[in-house]
């Protein structure tokens, strides 16, 4: 297995890493370039939890070879955030209370940010769908929907 | 979309709503870490060259293994260490030794009999996960392949095979004498038969897993100082950091252990399988090793809620009142103990549900069997003899045509009642959850019974005493193992060896709760002697008699029928007449119940140990 040179932009900024042939973009996200939001929960595809955007799409990192993103442009939930300055997603997970292990909120905030950026005034219907393939095994699903509807602009009842 | 209703007018007086946090929505302290993903899970500390663990594990139920050929496995390329059962200095262990709880039942690495599918064998340490999975499949086993048993019932048989080695008889000892956790409280076998009627159920749950986003692991890596830094997502930090001293022959004061972040758990993340071994790999390569749980071996090893399956037999009066409730309870706890026993005690403590019953007895037993080994996980323990109790309730109900929460609401304990384990029932409140349940099912219940509550009728005479409470020639609350005890009544102790836990698991589940020919001694907890207004026959000489006990209801109204009921028939083999004297006088041997040292209010307090919860005797 060569080590083999590899380029994409990262949250915006442009990314050199040498990466094993066959890697997984998750292991090299992780190990290599050091970005260590999207997280590792099963590793075949079924968790979510590695969710990332590869040209605003979401995709699984855990099943998606690092070469395929050569060129590309790839975000993280590391990206979210402005500096000191929480995205609006960031802002409401917090105060809605949408998260309580915290493991699968990267996942889900990257699913969250391709649905918003595609249909900035989604149905529940549709943010249900948008989360279908991310678990969350605290059982947070209500408030992390209401969370999301609330990022984007639209009013809704806060738990408690 | 909130699901949460606060009903401050219930307990109003008893709660102080000036409070600054409680009833408020917060925000979590660590929120900010999970939402920009910088909260630092095990994982998420990187080490250069660091190294990756894998395990042969079992592929069989049950086997002896006799030879382990790892040659090859050695040769592969990017293997630093293959780490075998003779390499963990203290090879034995059992989660709650720490707590000084069981007796020491399995190995880190297991070199001599795997009893369940997935336990480890070798432990290879590589360069790379992909390295470490092709050496673990270069390991050659040889296996004697044993009979298995995957059913509890069947692995209390006589001839089941012996699944745990430090338990041959495949059931937990408690305290060392006991095959089971015993809770007694009057009378059952009398009150069954002054019950209208008599409800049996079986109920069972399956094993459940607990399936966290982040699977178990732990990073282990060598510091400057000789110590050992141990990442880890246990929910359990200090007994993995005594487990692994335990194991390791290693003082604590060398491990550095990191947690407190944890990936989701419930449960599933406290049997310290991880740490000990990654701690052992940077041990033995002097190199950063990280050993995790792949979403299949956490599914098939990581440990699961157990199986439970219990019995239930209920004497139930026309009116409603539940007079005797007796269990018979089986616990899976796999091939090792790990937290069953302990959940066992917690389920006994909890009988017989939040309902006030004057005749309660169980036997609950912790059975070995070949499967992955149980553990905690929500409410473990209390979960399944819930369902049990609460699906039980459901099916009295309908025998004797009562609506099932009119039902709750007659036998729900209330504030200041004897609960079976000898402790005041307080802060309760069964009535008012029935009654707002009633209200939202729309289930109409007799105004009587809507304006009951919790805060009344509760700790009267009847309600607070502890009955008399039968015992077996030896003094003892009923028999010890089951090696001891008829399989029916009355046919002595003709079986020597384990008694059969039941024909196909359906006859006789287990000990019988309660022998028919158990008396009542003078002595023993409980003992009131026959009071002078009832005309009961006098004591033989050698033998204190048989007596029913009276529950509250038969001091009032029913008199005839149940004080003075046809005693139970003479067993067919007569007691050993080496039984204790009983002629001692009757002396108050009424215990005086549990006290807390302030006047009883609702207030939070901590429990003591009560010394009525099992049938051991201090030695």
């Amino acid at each position: 297995m060569s080590k083999k040179p590899l380029q994409f932009t990262l949250n915006g900024s442009p990314t050199a890493v040498f990466a094993n042939g066959g890697a997984n973009l998750l292991d090299v996200l992780r190990r290599e370039v050091g970005d260590l939001t999207p997280k590792y929960g099963c590793g075949q595809g079924t968790c979510g939890t590695c969710t990332i955007l590869i040209d605003g799409e979401p995709h699984l990192g855990c099943l998606t070879l690092a070469e395929s993103v050569e060129g590309r442009s790839v975000e993280t939930t590391g990206g979210l955030a402005n500096g000191p300055d929480l995205h609006p997603l960031q802002k409401e997970f917090m105060e809605g209370f949408a998260a309580q292990c915290g493991f699968c909120t990267p996942g889900m905030l990257m699913a969250a940010k391709a649905l918003l950026d595609q249909n900035p005034r989604p149905s529940r219907e549709e943010v249900v769908e948008a989360i279908s393939g991310n678990i969350c095994r605290c059982t947070g699903y209500e408030s992390i929907i209401d969370a999301i509807l609330r990022a984007s602009g639209q009013n809704v009842g806060r738990a408690v | 979309m909130s699901s949460i209703e606060f009903r401050k007018d219930l307990f109003a007086d008893e709660r102080d709503d000036n409070l600054n946090e409680i009833g408020k929505p917060t925000v979590r302290q660590d929120i900010l870490g999970h939402v920009t993903g910088r909260s630092p899970y095990y994982d998420d500390h990187l080490f250069d060259g660091l190294l990756h663990l894998k395990c042969v594990r079992s592929p069989h139920h049950h086997a002896r293994i006799r030879s382990i050929d790892t040659s090859a496995a050695e040769r592969m390329p990017g293997v630093k260490r293959v780490i075998k059962p003779s390499d963990v200095p203290n090879n034995l262990n059992t989660l709650l030794s720490l707590i000084n709880f069981g007796k020491d039942d399995e190995a880190l690495l297991q070199g001599g009999k795997v009893s369940y599918v997935g336990e480890p064998i070798v432990a290879i340490v590589a360069e790379t996960e992909h390295q470490a999975r092709r050496a673990v499949d270069a390991v050659k086993v040889d296996y004697d392949v044993l009979p298995h048993v995957l059913d509890p019932e069947e692995a209390m048989k006589p001839e089941a095979p012996s699944v745990n080695e430090a338990y041959p008889n495949n059931t937990f000892d408690y305290h060392e004498l006991y095959d089971h956790q015993k809770l007694r409280f009057g009378d059952t076998q009398a009150a069954f038969q002054a019950a209208d009627h008599v409800v049996e159920g079986k109920y069972q749950l399956s094993p459940i897993e607990q399936a966290p986003t982040e699977t178990c692991g732990a990073i282990a890596a060598p510091e400057t100082n000789d110590r050992y830094v141990c990442y880890t997502g246990t929910q359990a930090l200090f007994f993995s950091l005594g487990t692994t001293a335990k194991l390791l022959d290693m003082p604590s004061s060398r491990l550095h252990f990191v947690g407190g972040t944890v990936g989701g758990g419930f449960g599933g993340k406290v049997d310290s399988l991880h740490e000990p071994l990654a701690v052992l790999g940077a041990h033995l390569t002097g190199a950063p090793v990280k050993y995790v749980f792949d979403r299949q071996e956490e599914m098939q090893v990581g440990a699961p809620r157990g199986a439970e399956r219990w019995y239930i037999k209920d004497g139930v009066m026309n009116d409603g009142r539940i007079v005797a409730r007796q269990f018979t309870g089986i616990f899976d706890a796999g091939a090792y103990s790990r937290l069953s026993p302990y959940a066992i005690v917690k389920a006994t403590g909890h009988l017989p549900g939040p309902y006030t019953i004057p005749n309660v007895s169980s036997n609950v037993y912790c059975v070995y069997t070949n499967r992955t080994p149980a553990t905690a996980m929500r409410g473990f323990g209390i979960t399944a003899v819930d369902f049990a109790i609460e699906c039980h309730m459901d099916k009295v109900a309908s025998q004797i045509n009562m609506n099932p929460i009119e039902l709750r609401i007659r036998n729900a304990y209330r504030d200041g009642d004897m609960k079976a384990h000898r402790r005041l029932a307080k802060n309760t409140a069964l009535i008012e959850c029935c009654q707002v349940a009633a209200q939202k099912a729309g289930v109409r219940l007799s105004p009587e019974l809507m304006a009951d509550s919790s805060l009344r009728g509760g700790g009267t005479p009847e309600r607070i005493e502890i009955p008399e409470t039968l015992t077996d020639d030896y003094g003892k609350i009923g028999d010890r193992r089951r090696s001891n005890i008829p399989i029916h009544p009355g046919e002595g102790t003709g079986q020597q060896s384990r008694v059969a836990a039941g024909v196909r698991g359906e006859q006789v589940v287990a000990a019988p709760a309660q022998d028919t020919d158990m008396v009542i001694e003078p002595g023993r907890d409980g003992y009131r002697g026959p009071s002078s207004g009832e005309k009961l026959p006098q004591a033989p000489q050698t033998m204190a008699p048989i007596q029913p006990t009276p529950y509250p209801e038969a001091e009032t109204a029913a008199q005839p029928v149940t004080a003075a009921p046809a005693p139970p028939p003479p067993p067919t083999t007569p007691p050993p007449t080496a039984s204790p004297p009983a002629a001692t006088p009757q002396q108050s041997a009424q215990p005086t119940p549990y006290q807390p040292d302030k006047p009883f209010d609702r207030g939070v307090k901590r429990p003591g140990v009560s010394r009525f919860l099992s049938g051991s005797r201090r030695r």
